[in-house]
């Protein structure tokens, strides 16, 4: 299958061109043609990524479920019955010694059983926390890697690694490498879509950085969708004003710009009208985007969705609608999985906010033959520590970067898997490990993108999103 | 009769009119071809301009600084040693010969370089560079941007045509061409060389004066035919703005991207710290001229210059700029690893040019800079007091201690705290094998430039930050000069005479006019670091006040001509406050709020952060004042592109975005500036009824666009105006929500009529139309 020629869902196409008929400012399909990303984009500035696809995608889009705070492995994907014979007892120094440490700084460590039973699930009987029911359904979907590694023990530095690859703040996200490298499918929304949810412990802060362009132009920045205000900044006509109000407005700007003889030899003016056009697309598209009243009652029951209230599974809905509409990156943020005390009740909390839309998206994205070429990513920027924190009433766990769990799923992704393995009390990734830079370089490589070849000369510097250290694209993870 | 720019030592007077009007001056052919290597065997290549940028980009990688990825013991970046002329790297007697040529073409994978799995090939022209390189001596040159400084002569002003000019640039230019006549030579129109200075050097748009002088003067030029420029003492006006403090709000910008400024520590919980008074005084230092030399003294060590007093403080606040993080659980070893790097990094691309990050881990790949050398620049800043930042905890503003009580530089009545550097007992720095904090096996290194430069005279004591600033603009100078003059250039023309800004080393571009990118920079320290000075010469010259080209093609023979550019974020926000009357000119104080969607700082905790809109004048302030959160930078700023300030900033991006057009819709501070914008013009106008419409439209206009509209402009505006007039006539109650969006109001609201008020609302639409063109966005 060629997916760089498959075209989008036939009903949303009619859609599109019954929007594009309806447009009254006069732009054919030309003007349209310049889109969010690419096209807006100075070619006497700036670099351009040249010879892309490097080969054949087997994917179109990515929707990443990003678990900020950092979830613990030892309470959703990585059973260990070791750690639990060794409750409460020391932690081994052998595990430890010279090891980075966060809170637990200077303090006795001893180890913390898991907390929830396991159950082997599906027909692969991979083993999955039951505090995960709705994700046990999904087993056979979805392949977990158990032997992830980062380099960043802090929140905010470890985000940066998960979503630029270096803790270095400036670069480009992952989002913004994928529009940059490969534009976007879609004429009337962002390439990059970022949304937020909240529920669990504290909420971590997560800074606008994680889904910068860096030194990439601004067009690849992420565009954050909000579930109260407005949908996307300033997407609301001003109070008093009518939507005709605004067309004519924007009539009468495009003309003056033609008109101009300084704009007139700027070729910026074109991408500007362009741009203008785009601008006044969005606020339809957008309030389009959003409503969801058409979703059937077994749609939103599916996600456990009570309606457009910002929750984790209001945005997985989001997210298959964004997806249908050809939205290339996909990131939705849930901030609440920071468990220094009170693992179980937060876990609980997490849980259950974000294990049932997850399945949800996983089969509707199926049902609706979009899963074919959409990956999806679970995972937060580290796990938790075997050790015990007391932060809290009941026991909690502290950050942890040298093994921690992600899965995925979608496109050519086999599901069912289990790869990589941490050691006996869940410390170190003793098998198959997996940086961060090697899930980036799979990403990149399922897009159809070569991480070696995809650089952007800066400060003097080729960039890439993988860095200068060796990154290796996990072929077993994925079907021929 | 005095028209043209004058500035000693180059007082030169002409006393024929003509030579002042440059005018249509057709001149100069602007050969536009790229590179032409197609003539390289018969001229001369240079090392610096035609070979080193293709080593370093193709081969230096292997065969370059880094001793740890050496390969074959081949280091291509330095002149050959006697070992490897024995190995016949390089035979120009015989350049086939060459092991190199022999190499770049050969047909076998196994040998040809660059190898295949390094991704980067050589051209067939660039193959032949490199042998007529060889054939020519292979003669290498040191790195332009550390080779002493040329003394250049001024070229004589062989002039053809009409052009004629006492700037030293232009002469400089005009022999670049080779006499060669300059077909598309043209200077700017009147109007856009007023905007361009205005902008350029207060980063505001011409004022009411500056408008009304110059009609005074076009009405002065009766018989100047349409082709010809008219006469204008364009001295004045840059004498004007040089002197305004806008000046150094304008500069200040440009700065405050270098040395990464930001109200808040930019890390996790991003809290406030205390830096505003910082700002306000690169901002008075730019006014008073301070030399640059002493401006950055103060930055990197004001604290050990006890007769600076409390400036000398505050400037020291440069060293606390860097990301701090307030997370609980923070290792101390590991961020005092991370601060320190941060400021070798910030350090050295803003006094070197130079990118070193790379370094940390690894010798540079590219630039003769050592692992060895980035852990002796931390050295020099191991002296800050830093133990005390892993007090602050997280609150808002979080306590960045040393800090003191200071007043406002810009203004004695606001007293406000900084964060300053305070020197203590150095700690011990190591290189960090593989940037590794937890490893202790590293060298111990003290305070030392790297070897590569200029030497530092190491006095019988530990080196100092004093010691390091001293060097910049002693045995550095020249390197030092060359980046700042290459920086300026780039502010008044869109792109340096060497046109990567982030990069001096060898992947960087060198400059197209060496002879007066030299010149330049020792007129820099010929007049003791005088940086209006050489403001003025650049904007003075006529190469400043041509028409923008579009093309960034640039060639030893190009003339240089302005690039348009899209206006920085800050004096866009600026220009429409000004057009609008509603611009508060107070200078200095703590960093002020302008409007911004509820919620925005949802993500930011520890603690959540509640955003309140300035209010009163405060709303109205200049752009450089606004709350710099990191994290969080105020949409408007980000969406034109201001950095996050989290890193050093050499250049902006100039992105053209759909998220930028809904800022220019809906944003309440365009529709409030668009208001007042209408209402200074409807006011202004003062007309009788006949052509009242058309009066109102150009005092739009003008206020906007700095240019008077043209009668087609006009009619669409007006047209635009009675369609939105019968518009808000039939609905007034949206007319009126829409006349009250943000906190200014109409005075006397209550004495218009409802014809009045439909005129103001429909005016304010039209206002807004001009607000969004793009002309009010680009300077041309």
């Amino acid at each position: 299958m060629d997916l760089t020629k498959q075209t989008s869902p036939s009903s949303l196409s009619i859609q599109r061109r019954t929007f594009l008929g309806r447009s009254a400012l006069g732009f054919g399909a030309s003007a349209l043609g310049t889109l969010l990303s690419r096209d807006g984009y100075s070619a006497d500035r700036d670099p351009k990524p040249k010879d892309l696809p490097h080969h054949p995608p087997r994917i179109k889009r990515v929707i990443f479920l990003y678990m900020s705070g950092g979830p613990s492995h030892l309470e959703t994907f990585d059973y260990k019955p070791e750690l639990a014979r060794l409750n409460d007892q020391p932690m081994p120094e052998s595990f430890t010694a010279g090891q980075p440490i966060a809170q637990l700084q200077g303090q006795q460590l001893k180890c913390l059983g898991p907390q929830f039973k396991f159950s082997r699930c599906g027909k692969s009987g991979q083993e999955i926390a039951d505090i995960l029911p709705h994700t046990q359904k999904i087993a056979d979907d979805i392949c977990i890697i158990r032997s992830m590694q980062t380099d960043q023990i802090n929140h905010d530095p470890a985000h940066t690694v998960m979503n630029t690859g270096t803790s270095i703040s400036g670069r480009p996200s992952l989002g913004a490498w994928v529009t940059y490298g490969l534009g976007s499918e879609c004429e009337n929304l962002p390439g990059f879509v970022v949304l937020t949810s909240v529920g669990g412990r504290n909420p971590q802060p997560i800074s606008q950085r994680q889904w910068g362009s860096g030194f990439l132009p601004g067009e690849f920045q992420g565009v954050e969708f909000y579930s109260k205000g407005d949908a996307v900044h300033y997407i609301s006509n001003p109070s008093g004003t009518t939507r005709d109000q605004q067309q004519s407005l924007i009539q009468t700007v495009n003309e003056l710009n033609r008109l101009s003889p300084l704009s007139a030899r700027d070729p910026q003016t074109a991408a500007r009208i362009s741009q203008l056009e785009m601008a006044f697309q969005m606020q339809m598209s957008v309030p389009d985007l959003i409503d969801i009243r058409n979703e059937s009652p077994e749609t939103l029951a599916a996600y456990g969705c009570d309606g457009a209230d910002g929750s984790f599974a209001y945005n997985c809905l989001l997210a298959r609608r964004l997806a249908e509409r050809g939205v290339r990156f996909i990131q939705l943020y849930h901030r609440g999985w920071d468990h220094h005390g009170d693992l179980v009740p937060y876990m609980k909390t997490c849980c259950g906010l974000c294990d049932q839309p997850t399945a949800a998206l996983l089969q509707d994205l199926r049902q609706r033959g979009l899963l074919d070429d959409t990956l999806i990513i679970w995972g937060g920027e580290f796990g938790r520590t075997p050790m015990f924190q007391g932060k809290g009433a009941t026991a909690g766990r502290d950050h942890h970067i040298k093994g921690f769990s992600m899965w995925l799923a979608g496109g050519p992704v086999r599901g069912g898997m289990t790869y990589g393995e941490t050691d006996e009390l869940g410390y170190t990734a003793v098998k198959d490990p997996v940086h961060v830079r090697d899930l980036h370089a799979t990403i990149l490589h399922l897009l159809g993108i070569d991480h070696e070849r995809f650089s952007v000369p800066y400060q003097g510097l080729d960039l890439r999103l993988t860095g200068v250290e060796p990154a290796r694209v996990l072929h077993n993870l994925l079907n021929m | 009769m005095k028209l043209l720019p004058l500035f000693p030592p180059y007082r030169v007077f002409f006393c024929s009119a003509v030579l002042c009007c440059i005018g249509l001056s057709v001149f100069w052919a602007h050969s536009i071809f790229g590179q032409d290597h197609s003539k390289t065997s018969e001229e001369k290549l240079t090392f610096n301009r035609d070979i080193r940028p293709l080593l370093a980009d193709r081969c230096f990688a292997c065969h370059g600084p880094d001793a740890n990825k050496r390969a074959a013991e081949l280091r291509l970046d330095l002149p050959p040693t006697q070992e490897l002329l024995a190995r016949k790297i390089f035979n120009s007697a015989e350049p086939e010969k060459s092991e190199l040529i022999a190499r770049i073409l050969s047909t076998d994978p196994s040998s040809v370089m660059p190898p295949p799995d390094f991704g980067k090939v050589l051209s067939p022209e660039e193959r032949k560079r490199l042998e007529t390189w060889i054939q020519q001596g292979a003669e290498y040159e040191s790195h332009w941007v550390w080779a002493p400084l040329m003394q250049p002569q001024v070229p004589a002003n062989s002039i053809h045509g009409n052009f004629g000019s006492a700037n030293p640039i232009d002469s400089f230019l005009a022999a670049s061409t080779h006499g060669a006549a300059l077909s598309d030579y043209q200077t700017a129109d009147t109007y856009t060389i007023l905007r361009r200075l205005s902008f350029d050097l207060t980063g505001l748009p011409p004022n009411q004066e500056d408008l009304a002088w110059l009609a005074e003067q076009l009405s002065l030029q009766t018989n100047s035919s349409p082709q010809q420029s008219p006469m204008v003492d364009w001295e004045r006006i840059i004498d004007r703005k040089l002197a305004s403090p806008a000046y150094g709000e304008r500069m200040s910008v440009w700065w405050l991207d270098l040395v990464r400024y930001a109200d808040t520590v930019g890390y996790h919980g991003d809290q406030e710290h205390h830096a505003a008074p910082y700002r306000d005084w690169v901002i008075r230092a730019f006014n008073n001229n301070t030399p640059f030399d002493e401006f950055t003294r103060l930055q990197l060590a004001g604290d050990l210059l006890p007769e600076s007093g409390d400036f000398g403080k505050i400037a020291s606040a440069y060293n606390r700029l860097l990301q701090t993080s307030h997370e609980g659980g923070v290792q101390a070893k590991e961020y005092l690893a991370k601060y320190s790097a941060d400021r070798v990094r910030n350090f050295s691309l803003v006094c070197l040019g130079l990118t070193v990050g790379c370094a940390e881990c690894h010798d540079h790949k590219f630039d003769p800079i050592s692992q060895r050398d980035f852990y002796q620049l931390a050295s020099f800043f191991a002296d800050l007091d830093e133990m005390q930042t892993f007090k602050g905890g997280d609150t808002s503003p979080t306590k960045r201690f040393p800090e003191i009580d200071v007043v406002s530089p810009l203004n004695e009545s606001t007293p406000m705290r900084v964060m300053i550097s305070k020197s203590v007992e150095p700690r011990v720095i190591r290189v960090l094998p593989r940037g590794n904090w937890l490893d202790d096996t590293g060298e111990i290194v003290s305070p030392n430039v790297p070897a590569t430069l200029a030497t530092l005279a190491v006095p019988e004591r530990r080196s100092t930050r004093l010691d390091l600033a001293n060097w910049l603009f002693d045995a550095n100078r020249a390197m030092s000069a060359r980046v700042t003059v290459n920086r300026l250039w780039a502010l008044y023309f869109g792109s340096g005479i060497a046109t990567s800004l982030e990069d001096y080393g060898s992947q960087g571009t060198p400059p197209s006019h060496p002879e007066l990118l030299d010149w330049l920079a020792n007129e820099l320290i010929l007049s003791d670091w005088d940086i209006k000075h050489i403001v003025r010469l650049i904007v003075s010259s006529e190469a400043y006040r041509s028409a923008s080209t579009h093309s960034t093609v640039r060639t030893s023979n190009s003339f240089l001509h302005p690039l348009p550019r899209r206006i920085p974020a800050e004096f866009l926000r600026d220009s429409l406050l000004q057009a609008s009357g509603l611009l508060d000119h107070k200078m200095g104080g703590e960093s002020v709020r302008p409007y911004q969607p509820d919620g925005y700082y949802n993500h930011l905790n520890f603690p959540p952060r509640k955003y309140t809109a300035s209010t009163g004048g405060d709303q109205y302030r200049r752009g450089v004042y606004t709350h710099w959160q990191r994290q969080f930078l105020h949409p408007m700023l980000r969406n034109f592109d201001a950095p996050s300030r989290e890193e050093c900033t050499a250049q902006r991006s100039q992105s053209n975005t759909p998220t930028q057009m809904l800022v220019l819709l809906n944003d309440p501070t365009y529709i409030e500036a668009a208001r007042g914008l209408a209402w200074s013009a409807i006011n202004d106008a003062d007309c009788t009824a006949k052509d009242r419409a058309s009066k109102i439209a150009y005092q739009i206009w003008l206020r906007a666009l700095s240019r008077p509209p043209t009668q087609q402009e006009e009619a669409l505006l007006i047209a635009l105006q009675e369609k939105q007039l019968q518009q808000f006539s039939e609905t007034p109650q949206q007319r009126d929500e829409f006349l009250i969006i943000g906190q200014w109001r109409v005075p006397h609201r209550d004495l218009l009529t409802e014809q009045e008020v439909n005129d103001l609302a429909a005016w304010s639409f039209v206002a807004r139309s001009v607000l969004m063109l793009n002309e009010s966005l680009t300077l041309y």
